[in-house]
């Protein structure tokens, strides 16, 4: 049975934590993250986790400590933005390597500088190369129940990988919504309790944790990680169905909505993909053939689910929020349009970066992609490839 | 009437700090130490980190240097080495300088480079919501803490002093006419100097702790304050609680960009 409470985004996914009740988890605050732990500091103090709360001095610290009593054998959680991210830097790449399953979610935000505290993607997308598994969210209840499943998901014997929960700053952090939320036994008895085969500590089994690791080895545990993260996309699947039976949601890698004979797709992230679902029911309540994919899952990318769903479409624009300066369009265009070269899916693209630093996006702006999109369909060309939505010329 | 306009940048006034908060004092005490050193406005490089009293580099029309969290004094160092000729001066608070800045603020120190630091201590991180910082007192409640800290403090003059800069005091925004001799005393030092003004958060942590009013919590400082001759014949049991005010450190000490300019000069050959 779940119940049904009226949550901040950041209120849910600290809901989800209080469920996992981590062994460990590690607090030092950034804006809009904050109020994730000051909610579950109050669980802890209301004696309702058993978790130890450090109160750390950095970021660099809280990854730190949650790679220590993660490799020690604990359950072990930390969150951030932006910045916070960016200072974790080195350990987040030392998480994934010694394939510690920490879950951390991650209140998107703008990566400075100049100083913004708004949302964009552009700090998770800098660690789209870390090792670790990104699922994104759309509302409050997905970082709920991607947080839920993240844990499953990292801590699955054939993978042991990290994974970072994202939600946009203040847009779903800050914004009061509908949430269900599990039983808190139901949450336990999905994530099961945590036996890593090995651990610091374990007396009987003693083992080394971030050995010196040269010419000799290196390689092959760059592969190890690159083959466990090519174990993740089915065991996410996996997971999200018996997800499904508990709650009613399945979520799967991505969401296609009315894509089946949609003849112009975009593809994006995130909290925006509420207002362009709306702006799809306008298109169609005019006879439009418009739809729109969500990718969930954005590292590992879907690739097979995303070249399935596209076969039929005859133009693509890619909304990015982030921008990855000196390639040619944001990240997650990159990606798609990589995944569909030489594989037989010849279709014209473009790139529309949108709502960087907070810049609202609104219905007329992925209208104004969509109609784009009606040139290239007629032409099968693309004027320009990589354009901005929102922005002042 | 003192002209503070003349040190601000109107256009991005009001400022963004609450009723009742001590920033802006120390702003006003700053302006008018800098004032009667006679500085001009391009030879002052205003540098600051993150947190409420960092925002203090967007009103100030100086060269100003808005950085990273804790990061302000070593950007700072990078200023002071390049333009040894500048006035540097660094605006950071407790939680910024002595957390996740710790390192910075004692390297800087042992250094001694010629910066000064005007440190805006309230016993917690402001801006980010209340959340213990490594000056929130033994006891005290913090959104991180809501039972009460149950962590041992910094004495951030102290880790100057103990760290070897050349000038280290410490003030209160009660006594602002002895906070601007301070600051011009701390400016004016060749060498690494350090302003610690303990300053009142009423919003995050006044109210948590039931501390009153910006005003009750002022008032409170200046109960509390000892100065240094007084404390030196109390006990420590006397000196529970109390603040310590004034100049704990004031040397002659060989300053880092001098020592480089030297090292330079004789490599050179000159
Ligand atoms: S939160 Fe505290 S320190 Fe920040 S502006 Fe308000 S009173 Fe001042």
């Amino acid at each position: 049975m779940s119940k049904i409470m009226g949550l901040s985004g950041n209120e849910a996914v600290a809901h989800a934590m209080r469920q996992i009740n981590p062994d460990v988890a590690a607090v030092y605050p950034i804006t809009p993250q904050t109020e994730l732990m000051h909610q579950f500091a109050e669980f802890h103090s209301d004696g309702l986790v058993d978790t130890e709360l450090v109160l750390v001095e950095s970021e660099h610290s809280a990854m730190s400590a949650t790679v220590g009593a993660a490799a020690a054998g604990a359950r072990a959680m930390t969150a951030t933005s932006a910045n916070g991210l960016a200072l974790m830097w080195e350990i987040v790449y030392i998480a994934s390597s010694l394939r510690l399953p920490i879950v951390m979610p991650v209140v998107n935000r703008a990566l400075s500088g100049p100083i913004n505290i708004h949302c964009d993607h552009s700090d998770t997308m800098g660690a789209r190369d870390s090792g670790w598994i990104q699922i994104f969210s759309e509302n409050g209840q997905e970082a709920y129940d991607n947080a839920v499943m993240a844990v499953k998901i990292s801590e699955n014997k054939t993978i042991l990988l990290p994974t970072m929960v994202t939600l946009d700053g203040f847009i779903l952090s800050h914004t009061l919504e509908r949430v269900e939320i599990l039983e808190d036994n139901e949450v336990k008895k999905f994530i099961g309790e945590y036996h890593p085969e090995t651990s610091l500590l374990d007396v009987d089994k003693p083992s080394t944790y971030g050995a010196l690791d040269l010419q000799d080895y290196y390689f092959e545990h760059k592969r190890q990680q690159f083959e466990a993260m090519g174990n993740v996309l089915p065991v996410i699947e996996q997971v999200s169905k018996e997800y499904g039976k508990l709650s009613g949601r399945d979520y799967g890698l991505i969401e296609k909505y009315r894509v089946d004979d949609a003849e112009r797709v975009i593809i994006l992230m995130g909290s925006s993909v509420g207002t362009a679902k709306d702006t799809v029911d306008d298109l169609r309540n005019a006879g439009e053939k418009v739809g729109l994919i969500k990718i969930r899952v954005y590292r590992p990318f879907p690739y097979n689910a995303l070249r399935e769903a596209l076969k039929h479409v005859k133009a693509l624009a890619v909304l990015d929020r982030a921008i990855s300066f000196g390639t040619f369009g944001g990240p997650v265009f990159t990606d798609v349009r990589a995944m569909l070269f030489g594989n037989g899916v010849s279709l014209p693209m473009m790139n529309y970066i949108y709502g960087l630093g907070g810049r609202d996006i609104d219905k007329a702006q992925i209208r104004l992609a969509f109609d784009s999109l009606k040139d290239v369909v007629k032409t099968g060309k693309v004027k320009k490839e990589v354009n901005f939505l929102g922005l002042r010329d | 009437m003192f002209d503070y306009d003349k040190y601000l940048r109107l256009n991005k006034l009001p400022l963004i700090w609450c009723a009742g908060c001590g920033d802006g004092i120390v702003l006003k005490s700053m302006l008018r130490a800098i004032d009667r050193i006679g500085l001009s406005k391009d030879e002052i490089c205003m540098v600051s980190g993150i947190g409420c009293s960092s925002r203090l580099t967007g009103y100030v029309d100086f060269n100003t240097l808005h950085t990273t969290h804790g990061r302000a004094i070593a950007f700072a160092t990078g200023v002071k080495m390049v333009k040894p000729e500048m006035t540097v001066i660094v605006v950071t608070g407790d939680g910024d300088a002595t957390a996740i800045g710790g390192n910075h603020y004692i390297h800087a120190a042992r250094r001694n480079i010629d910066i000064t630091v005007i440190l805006f201590n309230n016993n917690i991180y402001g801006m980010t919501g209340g959340q213990l910082s490594p000056t929130t007192p033994f006891g005290f409640k913090a959104s991180t803490a809501p039972f009460g800290s149950v962590e041992n403090t910094f004495n951030i003059s102290g880790l100057a002093e103990a760290a070897g800069a050349s000038f280290v005091g410490r003030g209160t925004v009660y006594d602002a006419i002895k906070l601007d001799r301070m600051i011009e005393k701390a400016i004016r030092k060749k060498g690494f100097s350090v302003v610690e003004v303990m300053t009142p958060c009423p919003t995050a942590f006044g109210r948590r702790n039931r501390l009153g009013s910006g005003a009750d919590m002022i008032k409170q400082l200046k109960e509390d304050s000892v100065s240094i001759e007084k404390a030196s014949s109390m006990t420590a049991e006397e000196l529970n609680g109390k603040v310590v005010t004034g100049i704990f450190v004031d040397k002659e000490l060989p300053e880092y960009t001098a020592n480089y300019q030297k090292l330079i000069e004789q490599l050179q050959g000159r």
